[in-house]
């Protein structure tokens, strides 16, 4: 069944049991859609749950960690749509899915290769797992995407050695791993954090020109609103576990509705506005995640607050078609009943 | 970039490292011992045409020299002979001992340091109750239970060996299964078992090698100092132990030192080059050091 959406989170509650019995909500009722051949970017300050959000999706969660509500929808093109909760995490079904249909990339890339392997033996693994097909038809397509990722002289390297390679060249690589299968979703998780800013922007070139080429659905998660501007079709804002905003690019960047992102935009650097608006940063810090507000999440933080945020947590409020808010402030159909 | 560095660039991570054991010199001389030793004592029917156990009463205790090399022994048996057959069972009892305690000491060392929970706690239970015994009392104990033996013998230090490759691969196992390229590994869908032993296992390969070269070395010396006592191989056949333990009176250490110094050197020599060569490989195989 093909719908306009690849994947639909719906009320996706990640948690960690930690020490006595405490359990900490790192992600706590997220509800978002990704379409299909769009980019979502997700966007959020550290610990709010982003990475817990996409690696609950690949189902890559530690052994402390629960779901204990929620579904994860997955509709590949051509297949039948799985919901990755109900899958055991260490099964044959989630496995012929990762990699395969939805593919991850990770931080560091400098961490994410075997040191002990080639990178060619290391692509053609992936390649193998999937796909019946030769060993040396699967170096050639290995060959192929390197040299589709401009890495020069690929037939050559691809008998080196991690180590061999800069940091940038490494996530060229780990891209090739994650697009070997044709993935019809690509997670990445800060893909550019650990690379330096020149070659930042041109990994970002190179997913956005793979992306066109192949046509699939990507989510990036990223704290670089920057990075979100110049490539998200649509944006999600999580903060402390929830998706505080959600909307078209357009949407949350032309008319930022939650006092969260519109802090969040006020204190992005802009390259030569210096003097004229100083950046405002968001006072304070996030709540501990075992200890949450018993009201919105936001409000010891919030400019806007008032006696109400402080007693209910707001709910969804649908403002347009496309735009989500979360804040008791917004005026729009209620989206939770 | 010269010619030389190109051919370095472009060989293989086993080529290169083939070249930087033979920069390593003690490496190098201890394979040499090692290896001339090993050779010797498989070729000993070519090298003697003494077997190590007939006797020969008009040749008893004589001195080194002339026909027998190294002198014969107080029954006339050839003491060349002795340690070069010696050393074949001596070195086979090392090696197998030695290997095969690096392979059950791996493959539970990387389910237990892979997986985790109860399976890794009752291991560690296991390992400790084995090494707070003293090794000699345990030896001693599972000697009167399964016998006199060689076979018997290499169970008693396969039994005892396992626990330092074990742990070494237990722990390696578990700093490495938090690392980057397993999560990666997980999120390409690649299987457990191949995560485990194509990607983790490798990577802590080199400190086994070296373990096992030094459990080869220490189950010589071992071997050696049990049959001293009369604790290891059945005095009949000749290990390196037993031809000692033939001379432990005092008489004969001071009158015929060709009985226990030439044995002695042999395992001197064999266990010192198996050292050298182990940590020749090690410094090689760390992948850390490229």
């Amino acid at each position: 069944m093909a719908t306009e959406y690849i994947l639909e989170i719906n009320n996706l509650k990640t948690q960690f049991v930690v020490r006595r019995r405490r359990v900490v909500r790192a992600v706590d009722g997220v509800t978002f859609k990704v379409r299909r051949g769009k980019i979502l970017g997700l966007v959020g300050e550290s610990g709010c749950g982003k990475s817990v959000t996409a690696h609950s999706i690949m189902r890559l969660l530690p052994k402390t960690a629960v779901i204990p509500e929620g579904s994860i929808m997955f509709h590949p093109e051509g297949g039948e749509s799985v919901d990755m909760v109900q899958l055991k995490p260490t099964g044959r079904k989630i496995r012929s899915i990762r990699g395969n249909e939805i593919s991850m990339i990770f931080q560091d890339p400098m961490a994410s290769l075997n040191p002990v392997y080639n990178i060619g033996d290391q692509i053609v693994e992936v390649l193998l797992e999937h796909s019946k097909i030769t060993k040396k038809q699967a170096l050639e397509r290995a060959v192929r995407m390197l040299e589709l990722l401009s890495i020069p002289k690929a037939s050559e390297r691809i008998k080196d050695y991690p180590h061999q390679f800069s940091g940038g060249m490494k996530q060229r690589v780990m891209i090739a791993m994650g697009l070997i299968c044709r993935p019809q979703l690509l997670i990445a998780d800060e893909p550019t954090t650990a690379l330096d800013v020149t070659i930042q922007a041109q990994i970002i070139e190179l997913i956005k020109e793979m992306q066109s080429e192949f046509g699939f659905s990507t989510i990036i998660i990223t704290h670089n609103m920057g990075i979100v501007a110049d490539m998200a079709d649509d944006v999600a804002v999580m903060y402390m576990g929830k998706i505080v905003e959600f909307g078209t690019k357009e949407d949350v960047f032309l008319n930022p509705l939650h006092p969260y992102t519109q802090a969040l935009l006020k204190s992005v650097p802009i390259l030569g506005n210096a003097g004229e608006d100083k950046l405002i940063p968001i006072r304070g810090v996030t709540p501990d995640p075992s200890a949450m507000p018993p009201g919105c999440a936001f409000e010891p933080r919030c400019d806007f607050a008032t006696e109400a945020c402080k007693t209910c947590v707001p709910g969804r409020v649908g403002v347009t078609d496309s735009h989500i808010v979360r804040c008791v402030h917004c005026i729009g159909e209620n989206l939770d009943d | 970039m010269s010619e030389n560095e190109k051919k370095i660039v472009k060989s293989s991570l086993a080529k290169e490292n083939f070249y930087k054991l033979l920069h390593n010199r003690l490496a190098v001389l201890g394979f040499i011992l090692m290896f001339v030793i090993l050779l010797a004592c498989i070729m000993a029917p070519l090298l003697t045409p003494y077997s190590p156990t007939d006797l020969n009463l008009r040749h008893m205790g004589k001195p080194p020299g002339g026909e027998h090399p190294f002198g014969t022994d107080k029954l006339g048996r050839d003491v060349f002979a002795r340690v070069l057959y010696g050393g074949r069972i001596s070195i086979a009892i090392g090696l197998s001992g030695a290997l095969g305690g690096m392979i059950l000491g791996v493959i539970i060392g990387s389910f237990c340091g892979y997986y985790g929970g109860w399976l890794d706690a009752i291991f560690v239970k296991i390992a400790e109750l084995v090494s707070v015994f003293p090794q000699l009392l345990l030896v001693m104990v599972m000697r009167v239970i399964l016998g006199e033996g060689i076979k018997n013998l290499i169970i008693i230090f396969v039994f005892t060996g396992w626990i330092a490759t074990f742990r070494l691969v237990r722990g390696r196992f578990f700093s490495l299964r938090e690392e980057s390229f397993v999560e990666a590994c997980r999120a390409f869908g690649i299987r457990s078992s191949s995560i485990v032993f194509r990607h983790i296992l490798p990577n802590c390969l080199g400190p086994v090698i070296v373990q096992l070269t030094l459990n080869t070395a220490g189950f010589i010396l071992q071997e050696a100092a049990l049959s001293f006592i009369g604790m290891g191989v059945p005095s009949g056949i000749p290990t390196w132990g037993n031809i000692i333990n033939a001379a432990k009176e005092l008489l004969n250490i001071t009158n015929y030192p060709w009985l226990w110094v030439p044995p002695g050197l042999a395992i001197a020599f064999f266990v010192l080059g198996v050292n050298f060569f182990g940590d020749g490989l090690r410094d090689v195989l760390d992948p850390k050091q490229q």
